[in-house]
């Protein structure tokens, strides 16, 4: 019932969907989590194994930050259906993704 | 029951709908929540879509048949000055549903207008750098290394067209219908695809062009 009241008020209600603030923290951590993997390949700061580490490590951030910040993947309501959903796909694509380069490891050109 | 009702016609405020009674309100309400979670299962496929053209461009990395290498024509500043610009236009339509839930019908369209400009400007600069691969010798039949390249770079470029023009679409609905519960979801919707195809810019950004020329 709560639920049903929080959601009713559709004249002026703030939270929900996201605020000013929560965007410009998005946008701001987006902006930082895009220069930090920049800086570290441009200048050649660390070996190729920690760079691709960690610029994979930012780039799975960023879609955290999206996810939470613009996408409001908090703000889905009990049966979260959106979340299960998303899940089941990047479970899915995680498979494929691996499963490939798995598979194909000894089969890539040498160099 | 009667007591739910109440208290819906409370939280709504306008009797005057209130011998409409609340549940058909709360039907389409309904509706257009399922339809917003279809949407979901839409981006879901597309994530799965992405996986695959990731998995054959990682696959295939190494094969560029004795012809160009990525790391020898790809010009990264152009690159960054895309991720930046789609970037921004991932906040700005987030603003733009700021000003929709404010009920600003001219603010939520001028960002919209803003977001599809940034669009168009992302989509020119990668017209611009395919059409510099292709006068340094490399198409999408090259190699296997450009035909994966072609292909991801390519389906991500054609998503954001789509979205330019269904954003042209939604801006002039707008105009002419106003915010309503409809042109809402179907805003909330649109904000959705930006976001997710800002985050497989990002995968593109980060797996093809950072480490291609690392």
């Amino acid at each position: 019932m709560a639920n049903h009241n929080a959601h009713s008020g559709h004249g002026g209600h703030e939270g929900g969907h996201g605020s000013m603030k929560s965007y410009v923290i998005g946008f701001v951590l987006s902006i930082v989590l895009t220069i930090i993997p920049l800086v570290a390949v441009m200048n050649d700061m660390f070996s190729k194994q920690v760079t691709t580490v960690l610029i994979l490590v930012m780039a799975i951030l960023q879609f955290a930050v999206q996810l939470l910040f613009f996408m409001h993947i908090r703000d889905e309501k009990k049966p979260r259906f959106n979340l299960i959903a998303l899940i089941f796909g990047l479970v899915i694509m995680l498979t494929i993704v691996a499963g490939s380069i798995w598979i194909m490891t000894y089969n890539a050109v040498a160099t | 029951m009667a007591h739910a009702i109440d208290t819906h016609k409370g939280a709504h405020g306008h009797s005057a709908h209130g011998s409409h009674d609340g549940h058909h309100g709360h039907d389409h309400h309904d509706q257009e929540e399922m339809k917003t979670f279809g949407f979901w299962l839409f981006l879901i496929t597309d994530v799965i879509l992405f996986g695959t053209l990731f998995a054959t461009f990682v696959v295939l990395r190494l094969n560029t048949a004795g012809g160009p290498t990525g790391a020898e024509l790809i010009e990264l500043p152009g690159i960054i000055a895309s991720t930046f610009i789609l970037l921004t236009s991932s906040f700005t339509s987030g603003i733009a549903l700021l000003e929709m839930n404010r009920g600003n019908k001219k603010g939520l369209i001028l960002w919209l207008i803003i977001t599809a400009l940034l669009g168009a400007s992302f989509i020119y600069l990668e017209v611009t750098e395919f059409i510099h691969l292709v006068h340094e010798g490399a198409t999408i039949g090259t190699s296997a290394y450009w035909s994966a390249f072609f292909t991801l770079v390519g389906t991500h470029g054609l998503h954001v067209t789509v979205g330019l023009v269904w954003m042209t679409a939604l801006i002039i609905q707008l105009s002419r219908r106003g915010i309503t519960p409809v042109t809402k979801r179907k805003v909330n919707i649109i904000s959705l695809y930006w976001h997710f195809l800002d985050v497989v810019w990002i995968f593109v950004f980060t797996i093809v062009y950072l480490m291609g020329v690392m």
